[in-house]
């Protein structure tokens, strides 16, 4: 059993020490199950195979992913026009590192699992979007791009099949709301990255007014190995009802913050305390984001759930993207509420009102409350903030919503450190600063 | 139908609709801001928050937008539940963070639609502490006031602007809470509709300069139901008065006709009427050559010596239907003249004679909108008759929405539907003589002389149907190219639609448009036929006739006749040199609202109303008759020309040949000529619910007492109207219920803005609650639908041959061709130079460059030269109609350079140039 | 100027490269964010001046792609610095104390964020998450991603970049 069966993600990246090229890749493995996909199944067979696997959304909604896939027209039904196939790599979600990490080092399962999902749906066009900020990953992905085309896994006939894809990457221009996938359209489009009516869902009508597919990175890499090694060894891999693996990262105060692919559904605690090595010392663990910031916070109580999309929705909080953020007991809970809001604020497109107004003024309300200016009656100014901008359905998309999880399971979580700062006028954490 | 529970009440509303849209049409009140009814729905304010229940037993409901949800039969919604109310105080909480108190001095106050939602949601007490952000505001030209604080990012300028309205020059830059709207850089506002935005603005960051200059608060103004008197279309209008000044123009809610926007020439062009040029008072010309004001009834008295001088009349067609009337009747059918050029006279009478005839539709703004395929032959309608324009580039979205339909996106889902068609456009495709302004949508665009657009328009209809001759047409590949596409596109379309029109002066371009419409017509399909004249009432005094043609009266007049020259320039109407000619030798009486060529060779001189200080009736291009009513009473010995001819014929025969009030004159006319007339609105004694007159004045007009006070501390007496239901005061009623002829401004309780004429509405977006106002005075011929018809025009003229001489054909100018908006300052502020617009080779030819001058015989002027890619050599196209420059004849003419020639200083830009 | 001149306000190379994504897209306005990174990329800003030409070149209006231009934090709309500082101070940097480390490259620059430094050689801006949180607090220079970055480290971190 090679570390391809247990880790279909970053086995390789384990066994080659790094960069996973071509060669390395194709040695373990690789570009086989997009030869078989392409060359003895059908795309509605791909579609099922897919759903049947389970495998969600790595991207942070968990979405069943063949579900997805099998809302695109097929054949006449379709009608005129390009299909469209996109892979969301516009890793922005703060604390979260997973997708660079998979670019830089192991890019051909990200293009290998795109070409099955493009010929799943039937699309002759892909794109990358990927962040403008991420050089090294760009860089990585050229060479890797050149290097299949080459070796005739992209482009015209691939496999000897009449299937072709076009596959290019798109570098973005920043904004953290290209993450939500029919702003990311907008934003491929060369317009304004504002969100969508929904509907129009993108496997309708997405980029150019045509049926699109838009998944996560991970998503994409988790499709070779079930097209591979099938279904029933997919769900093997994890530990609760979620099937697969997942890339789980940790940052904050821990002796050895990083990323590991793991079975879906490992326990909080097991991977703070072995694979991140614990607390460093001097420091206690007080809460976590647990899939990004756009996560509730979970506290001790939670600390030995399994990190799934069931459970941890049931605690009350998303898997996110299952990049975890330690806050540890030096971190001032007010304060880093209003780092996470001032991001959010930042980052919202300006088109809705609760979004666009609503988020300055939670940030304005924490800053004050943090530096001493807080007065009474401003926590049920939040509340009612945090209840009328965060329901889903009151704003536009879910930017918002998202923006207001943190939040409002900080003011239920540490309440006291909120009233605290109100009562006595001044922060009791004193390090803002390093 | 649907049934929808709202608050326990169960409702009838429409499928199809959003529910915002239907709940309004309910008469219900739910505050919105970025939902339009013109442009549909995208989410973005989320201030019509409704709790929607699933089912009989929900209890707590899910909040949802109004706007984005589908109305469903069977639904169950709550406007009034305390989670929907509390979270749209908060939307307006959140909005008025940044939005600045300045409402004293806003022009929107008192007319805001963001004060009206602040109190319908209740919001009174400011909790957020932060300082408001601000804005640097730009110049945006003559005709739009920007004060971006106020701004509470609606989106709704941009949509209306860009996507409505096709403009390219105003944007949302930015993000978050940080964006701004404007421009990218300071200058006007390039589109011909950009005031609109004041009315779409729902608070004051895009306002109305001119009427900025000398502010009125809304409830302070005097209004009554008009029409536009700025072209053929009729737009509705509601001009508002204080102090004796036309303060300013905004929208009147027709449902066939303009429906929620005007053009720029229409809102800004009237103030003409405050204007310097006005002829105040009566006078006769005395010995010196000087006129003195003689006080009317001496003026009366020498006009009357005039009358019976054998003269003629000529009448106008800016003058109302009732006045060419009373002057028809004063010198007797053989004696009167329309007042139209000789040329103009000849299209209206071919223009009329096909639309009589029938077989194609005449479209109302509505139906131009729903056209599914338009071909525009010749005429420049976004320059004529603007309006037009604005509804074409509505009609070019049938197919996105046919798109949208097919995939499941409702129509009124405005960022869907755009976003899944994309560019996808329906067929448009236009043949001019020079490029248009509304390029950008056309499929297809093909340039050509006159009579060479006669010849395509004749290939077409042959290439349809092969009875219509133009076989041997022969034309260029390019030509040909664009006549197959014609062909394909109008032969496969349900509701094709042929623009055309009497701007080119060419009747063979609206006979091809007719034989167009009659082979599709003959094909099965429904095709409407829109054939535009150039000015308001072109169509009602042309139906009225005359025994004289312009040319007649004037030889008349050179003969020794002498003239009653109702508010008409000759100048701008017959040859220059004949009008001198007949003006020198024949005595006249000139009654006319501003001075101009003509009144100055009058012997007697009578001050005429404007459209807003009287009230008749204007036949607009569909042959509708619409009424407009008087705002005001205009100061000085200012009176109708009506009037003025009424008390000529009184002075003539003691008897009472004159009329003792409009009414009377109405019914005389309705009588004499359409019967439809007396009844297009309501007689005098109309009277509302409860027996109630209708007030001109909103009830909190004030300052009534104190407004003369500097004159007399006594209050004057408000003046009786005997005339109209209204009243020159706030007593009365003005609820919606009346006739929808008779609504003289649009406020209803908790609605102050111009959002309130939902309340007047039948449903959103449909008919007045009494009928859209207006009849249309010609009826199709009744064998309308046969389509072996008789008539088919079967000459097709030759093909235009470049010569050295030039060609001469008209343009047009939106800002500037049209006479009486050519005075009014905020469009004078945008109006071009005069120009002519050469082809590139032509010009080189010449040796001229964009922004020379050149003249030429017969044009009296010199001529900023404009290069045009679309104007075919050996033709110059020579504006109409600007301030100084007299009619033009058609034909061949050798070009000159002028050396001396100097570009108006403070001309427009070229992006501007032509309006 | 007239429409060919202002086009060329852009070089060659840089119509070549935009016409090159052009061809890959099903309109020319879908190409306005690569052009405007594109010119960008050869520029360091986009002034208006490239702002007009490459709304010339794509066939749109200025206002529409400016629109577009200052709706992305990486266009920049203003000059910059010979180098471009990011900073992060999303929350996993945030937590390893990127609020201390954000005032001490100011004062280390004597810039405040959104500045250029007097000789033009930095422009600093804050940044969101560099998704590099395991090695947090990050900045990136130009193209290159800083790790573990402290204000030990500063001068020999902004040292390499003349």
């Amino acid at each position: 059993m090679s570390l391809m069966d247990t880790k279909p993600l970053l086995g390789r990246v384990e066994e080659v020490g790094g960069l996973v090229d071509l060669n390395a890749y194709e040695a373990g493995q690789g570009y086989e199950a997009a030869r078989k996909a392409l060359t003895s199944m059908s795309p509605e067979e791909i579609v099922s195979l897919v759903k049947d696997s389970n495998l969600r959304g790595r991207g942070g909604a968990g979405f069943p992913t063949g579900l997805k896939w099998s809302f695109v027209p097929q054949g006449d039904a379709a009608g005129e026009g390009a299909k469209y196939l996109v892979c969301n790599a516009d890793e922005m979600e703060p604390g979260t590192f997973k997708d660079r990490f998979l670019l830089e080092n192991n890019p051909h399962v990200l293009i290998e699992g795109m070409i099955i999902g493009a010929y799943a749906i039937q699309a002759e066009k892909a794109y990358i979007f990927l962040r403008g900020e991420y050089h090294q990953p760009y860089q990585r992905l050229v060479e890797a791009l050149a290097d299949a085309t080459a070796r005739g896994f992209l482009g015209g006939g691939i496999f000897g099949t009449d299937f072709n894809l076009d596959l290019r990457i798109h570098s973005s221009a920043g904004r953290y709301i290209c993450g939500e996938e029919t702003a990311l359209l907008n934003a491929l489009e060369g317009k304004r990255a504002q969100p969508r009516t929904k509907p129009p869902f993108p496997p309708a009508s997405g980029a150019w007014g045509r049926p699109t597919i838009v998944n996560n990175v991970e998503t994409f890499c988790n499709v070779p190995g079930i097209v591979r090694n099938g279904v029933e060894w997919y769900q093997g891999l994890g530990l609760t009802e979620d099937a697969g693996t997942k890339i789980y990262g940790i940052s904050g105060r821990v002796n050895r913050p990083g990323l590991w692919e793991l079975p879906i559904g490992t326990p909080i605690r097991e991977l703070v305390e072995r694979h991140a090595g614990g607390m460093r010392e001097g420091f206690e663990l007080k809460g976590i984001l647990p899939g990004g910031a756009s996560t509730d916070f979970l506290v001790e109580e939670h600390f030995d759930l399994a990190m799934d999309y069931g459970t941890i929705q049931a605690a009350g909080s998303r898997m996110g993207t299952g990049t975890m953020i330690l806050m540890d007991n030096s971190v001032c809970p007010v304060d880093m509420s209003r780092n996470l809001q001032h991001f959010f604020a930042q980052e919202s497109c300006g088109f809705c009102t609760p979004c666009r107004e609503g988020l300055p003024w939670v940030e304005a309300l924490l800053l004050d409350i943090e530096e001493g200016r807080g007065q009474e009656g401003d926590l049920e100014v939040l509340d009612r903030n945090a209840q009328f901008i965060g329901a889903p359905g009151n704003t536009f998309c879910l930017h918002a919503t998202g923006a207001i999880e943190p939040l409002q399971s900080a003011l239920k979580y540490f309440r006291e450190d909120f009233e605290e700062h109100i009562r006595t006028g001044k922060c009791p954490y004193h390090r803002r600063h390093l | 139908m649907a049934t929808i529970n709202v608050d326990g009440q169960q409702y009838e509303v429409k499928e199809g609709q959003n529910l915002l849209h239907a709940v309004l049409s309910q008469q219900l009140n739910l505050p919105y801001f970025c939902w339009h009814p013109a442009m549909g729905s995208v989410g973005a304010c989320r201030q019509c928050a409704i709790i929607q229940y699933a089912d009989e037993d929900d209890e707590r409901g899910r909040l949802g937008m109004a706007c984005m949800t589908d109305v469903v039969d069977g639904m169950r919604i709550s406007i009034a539940a305390p989670q929907a109310a509390d979270f749209r105080e908060s939307v307006i909480e959140w909005l008025m963070e940044n939005h600045p108190h300045d409402c004293p001095v806003c022009e929107e106050g008192g007319e805001c639609h963001l004060q009206d939602m602040t109190v319908m949601t209740g919001h009174s007490v400011r909790k957020y502490r932060g300082t408001k952000r601000t804005w640097e505001n730009q110049n945006l030209g003559p005709f739009i006031g920007h004060e971006m604080n106020r701004c509470i990012t609606c989106f709704r300028c941009v949509r209306y602007y860009r996507d409505y309205a096709g403009g390219t020059d105003l944007s949302a830059f930015g993000s978050r809470s940080r964006m701004y709207f404007g421009r990218s850089e300071d200058g006007p506002l390039e589109s011909e509709f950009s005031g609109n935005l004041v009315e779409v603005c729902p608070t004051g960051v895009f306002t109305d300069k001119p009427f900025a200059t000398h502010y009125t608060r809304k409830w302070d103004l005097q209004s009554a139901p008009s029409v536009c008197p700025g072209c053929a279309v009729g737009c509705n209008v509601f001009p508002s008065e204080r102090y004796g000044v036309l303060k300013r123009v905004q929208n009147r809610y027709h449902g066939e006709v303009n429906g929620y926007f005007l053009c720029d020439r229409g809102r800004f062009g009237s103030h003409f009427i405050n204007s310097d040029q006005r002829i105040r008072h009566a006078g006769i010309r005395a010995e010196d050559g000087v006129f003195e004001a003689s006080g009317a009834s001496n003026a009366i008295a020498e006009a009357v010596k005039l009358v019976t001088m054998d003269a003629v009349g000529i009448g106008s067609p800016r003058a109302s239907f009732e006045a060419n009337f009373a002057l028809k009747k004063l010198v007797g059918e053989e004696r009167f003249c329309t007042g139209l050029g000789d040329n103009e006279a000849m299209l209206i009478e071919l223009a009329l004679s096909i639309q009589r005839e029938g077989g194609a539709r005449t479209p109302s703004l509505t139906d131009v909108e729903a056209a599914d395929a338009i071909l525009i032959l010749g005429e420049d309608v976004l320059n004529t008759a603007p309006r037009i324009a604005l509804a074409v580039r509505q009609a070019v979205r049938a197919e996105a929405f046919t798109m949208a339909q097919e995939a499941g996106i409702p129509g009124w889902q405005d960022a869907g539907v755009r976003g899944h068609a994309q560019q996808a456009l329906s067929p448009l495709f236009i043949a001019s003589v020079a490029t248009t302004r509304i390029d950008d949508v056309a499929s297809a665009t093909w340039g050509g002389a006159p009579q060479d657009i006669a010849r395509v328009g004749a290939a077409i209809a042959h290439g349809i149907d092969p009875t219509y001759a133009a076989a041997d047409v022969e034309l260029s590949a390019a030509g040909i190219d664009f006549m197959h596409q014609v062909i394909a596109a109008l032969g496969s379309a349900k509701r094709p639609l042929i623009v055309s029109g009497t701007g080119t002066g060419d009747p063979d371009v609206l006979r091809a448009a007719a034989n167009v419409a009659w082979a599709l017509k003959a094909k099965g399909s429904d095709p409407a036929l829109l054939l535009s004249p150039l000015e308001a009432n072109s169509y009602g005094v042309a139906l009225l006739g005359g025994g004289l043609s312009m040319s007649d009266a004037l030889d008349a007049m050179t003969g020794g006749s002498a003239a009653i020259v109702m508010e008409n320039d000759l100048y701008r109407r017959g040859d220059a040199q004949r009008v001198s000619a007949a003006c020198s030798e024949s005595k006249m009486l000139v009654l006319d609202i501003l001075e101009n060529e003509t009144a100055e060779h009058a012997t007697v001189l009578l001050p005429a109303s404007t459209y807003a200080e009287c009230t008749g009736t204007y036949v607009n291009y569909e042959t509708r008759a619409q009424r407009f009513y008087q705002v005001f009473e205009p100061d000085d010995e200012i009176r109708p020309a009506w009037r003025w001819i009424s008390d000529i014929a009184d002075a003539l025969d003691s008897s009472g040949a004159g009329w003792a009030n409009i009414n009377v004159l109405i019914e005389e006319c309705a009588k004499a000529t359409h019967a439809a007339l007396a009844t297009i609105s309501p007689p005098s004694d109309y009277r509302v619910e409860g027996g109630t007159r209708i007030p001109r004045q909103p009830h909190r007009y004030s300052g009534r007492t104190a407004m003369r006070a500097q004159i007399s501390v006594h209050e004057p007496k408000a003046t009786v109207d005997d005339e109209t239901p209204f009243n020159y005061s706030m007593e009365g009623q003005n609820l919606g219920t009346q006739d929808g002829a008779a609504v003289p401004f649009v406020w209803s309780p908790g609605w102050n803005s111009n959002q309130s004429v939902f309340k007047f509405q039948q449903e959103v977006g449909g008919a007045l609650l009494g009928g859209d106002p207006g009849a249309l005075l010609v009826a199709p011929a009744p064998d309308s639908g046969d389509a072996s018809r008789a008539t088919k025009f079967q000459e097709v003229p030759d093909a235009f041959v470049a010569t050295e001489a030039f060609l001469v054909v008209p343009v047009h100018a939106i800002f500037g061709s049209d006479e009486l908006s050519n005075a009014s300052w905020p469009i004078v502020e945008r109006m071009p130079a005069p120009f002519a617009l050469l082809n590139v080779a032509d010009a080189k030819r010449l040796g001229v460059q964009a922004g020379a001058g050149i003249s030429g015989p017969g044009l009296g002027a010199s001529f900023e030269v404009l290069i045009d890619d679309r104007i075919p050599a050996g033709m110059v196209g020579v504006v109409h109609g600007l301030p100084g420059i007299r009619a033009i004849a058609a034909g061949r003419i050798d070009l000159s350079v002028d050396p001396d020639f100097i570009r108006r200083p403070g001309g427009h830009p070229d992006v501007i140039a032509r309006g | 100027m007239s429409e060919t001149e202002l086009v060329h306000v852009l070089s060659g190379e840089e119509i070549a490269e935009i016409e090159a994504e052009i061809a890959h897209l099903p309109d020319r306005e879908s190409a306005a964010i690569d052009a405007l990174m594109i010119v960008q990329k050869h520029r360091g800003w986009v002034s208006d001046t490239s702002l007009h030409a490459i709304a010339r070149l794509l066939g749109m209006s200025s206002d529409a792609l400016d629109s577009i231009a200052t709706f992305y934090n990486l266009i920049f709309r203003q000059p910059v610095g010979r180098h471009v500082a990011m900073v992060c101070d999303s929350v996993s940097c945030y937590v390893m104390g990127a609020d201390g480390l954000g005032k001490a490259i100011q004062e280390y620059l004597g810039i405040a964020f959104g500045g250029t430094t007097d000789d033009d050689r930095f422009t600093l801006l804050p940044i969101v998450c560099l998704g590099a949180c395991d090695k947090a607090p990050t900045m990136m220079i130009d193209d290159e991603l800083i790790e573990n970055v402290t204000a030990e480290r500063l001068g020999e971190i902004f040292g390499r970049f003349e």
